[in-house]
């Protein structure tokens, strides 16, 4: 990461009490952006999520959440990168579980 | 179809999991889960209902590859694992090569160039990714050494024309890479030498009197800065395909044979007594969606081809240090990763709006 830019930034334009607010994540891409904006709608509480890549040579992705009932759209990234991570740790529980206990093919392959 | 649209969303057959596969385009490619799209109905994230309808099954595996099924994740989750398989896995490659002689014909940066992709056996854990000083230390850097000098070989056969015969060191392998120890890394790397995954790699090839003197230095690093640092050969997915027979109109028994030629070879099952078709559970991942079938009129409404929106066929290869069964695990641990700097950075900003009274920072 560059020195002095930060992980995170609100773009200007975001509703005073946060209900609405644009996120410049700096260094991400698609893989962070694409799978955070699915997890961010699963939230009832929100209104609107989308996100961007404003453009190629610049190395940051824009996330954009709106909520209902006025709030913290900054709560509900918190939340949602909870979730995500808890999603992760799921999929590795359960990818160690079959490697270790599901019967599968294994053969030699010749390099 | 009401009846199927219930809750019984385990089943393949659910439609609200279906990609529908037409002759000239794909429909309902979207998936819906999300809480608002159907009324009264509960899509929130929810970690125990998620872990329900997790499937994770290890299907087959090799010394080199290994094939896996992930069952009820968005694509969004299955992309971004294949995203960081390919670009944010790191890997130790050779990075700086410094060239005290070259007599060879090939110049220093083309040569330089190939020996960046000669795959190393060296575990990525064991390193530490240069930091923006560039400094190069005993945990950060790996040194090798390339020396090779072609001569006559007397001892040759006189009609030999054989290279191999008539010249010692007429080629450059990647077993001519010797690993020089600094530091600490002789116990570090006790178990296992750092040296090229395949020996027999052909670099360059020498003619008498012609020498290179190199010293290489491998770092680790990420596929997204170069591909030589990709620690997999492919890693791919694809969504299953499903074939749903049309009860209400079976194919005519005349014309089985011609349907089962309509798809790939296993999938479709023809009764050899009464020319029955049935669709093979087993064999329809194998499927290749040619939609050869959509292309005759007479088979027009015995069959729909799907995909199923949140099944993937997983396969990786690897290619470098990692066992294929520890490259998705790897993907996990880098995504995770990626996630804690996020919420770091992110509680962080929100302790400041507290610390404001709520007034926020807007830069920009």
């Amino acid at each position: 990461m560059a020195e002095g830019v930060p992980k995170i930034r609100i773009l200007k334009g975001a509703a005073p009490d946060l209900s609405a607010a644009t996120f410049q994540i700096h260094d991400e891409s698609h893989t962070v952006g694409n799978a955070l904006r699915w997890m961010v709608m699963k939230n009832p509480k929100v209104e609107f999520c989308g996100y961007s890549v404003p453009h190629p040579s610049e190395n940051h992705i824009h996330v954009r959440i709106q909520m209902y009932d006025n709030l913290s759209a900054l709560s509900a990234l918190l939340e949602a990168l909870a979730n995500l991570d808890d999603l992760c740790a799921a999929i590795d529980d359960a990818y160690t579980v079959s490697l270790r206990r599901d019967p599968y093919e294994v053969w030699d392959e010749k390099s | 179809m009401t009846s199927l649209a219930s809750t019984s969303s385990q089943s393949l057959y659910d439609p609200r999991r279906h990609v529908r596969v037409d002759a000239e385009r794909a429909r309902d490619v979207s998936s819906t889960d999300f809480p608002g799209y159907w009324p009264d109905e509960d899509h929130s994230w929810n970690l125990e209902k998620f872990k329900e309808r997790l499937r994770v099954k290890v299907t087959r595996k090799s010394n080199r590859s290994i094939e896996f099924d992930l069952v009820g994740v968005d694509a969004s989750i299955a992309n971004a694992f294949r995203r960081i398989l390919i670009a944010e896995v790191p890997m130790v490659c050779i990075e700086h090569v410094y060239v005290f002689n070259n007599t060879t014909v090939m110049v220093d940066e083309v040569f330089a160039h190939r020996l960046g992709m000669v795959p190393l056996n060296v575990d990525p854990a064991l390193m530490e990714m240069r930091d923006s000083s560039g400094q190069a230390t005993d945990r950060n850097t790996l040194v090798f050494r390339l020396q090779a000098a072609c001569t006559r070989n007397k001892s040759a056969p006189k009609d030999s024309t054989d290279p191999a015969q008539l010249y010692h060191n007429s080629e450059v392998l990647s077993s001519h890479l010797k690993w020089e120890p600094q530091g600490e890394q002789d116990s570090v790397f006790a178990n296992c030498p750092p040296a090229p995954t395949n020996p027999d790699i052909v670099l360059m090839k020498l003619r008498p009197g012609q020498e290179v003197d190199m010293e290489l230095h491998a770092v680790k690093g990420v596929g997204k800065d170069h591909a030589k640092f990709s620690p997999v050969a492919t890693a791919s997915y694809r969504i299953l395909p499903l074939i749903v027979l049309n009860p209400a109109k079976p194919v005519p028994p005349h014309l089985a044979h011609k349907f089962q030629k309509c798809f790939s070879p296993g999938v479709i099952d023809v009764d050899p007594q009464t020319h029955a078709v049935s669709v093979n559970e087993q064999n329809m991942r194998k499927e290749t969606m040619s939609r050869e079938v959509l292309r005759h009129p007479e088979f027009e409404g015995c069959v729909e081809l799907k995909r199923v929106r949140d099944y993937f066929l997983f396969n990786i290869e690897s290619e470098g240090p990692y066992a294929p069964e520890r490259l998705f695990p790897e993907s996990i641990r880098v995504m995770r990763e990626k996630i804690a700097t996020i919420r770091k950075a992110a509680q962080a900003l929100l302790s400041e709006s507290l610390g404001t009274n709520g007034d926020v920072d807007m830069e920009g």
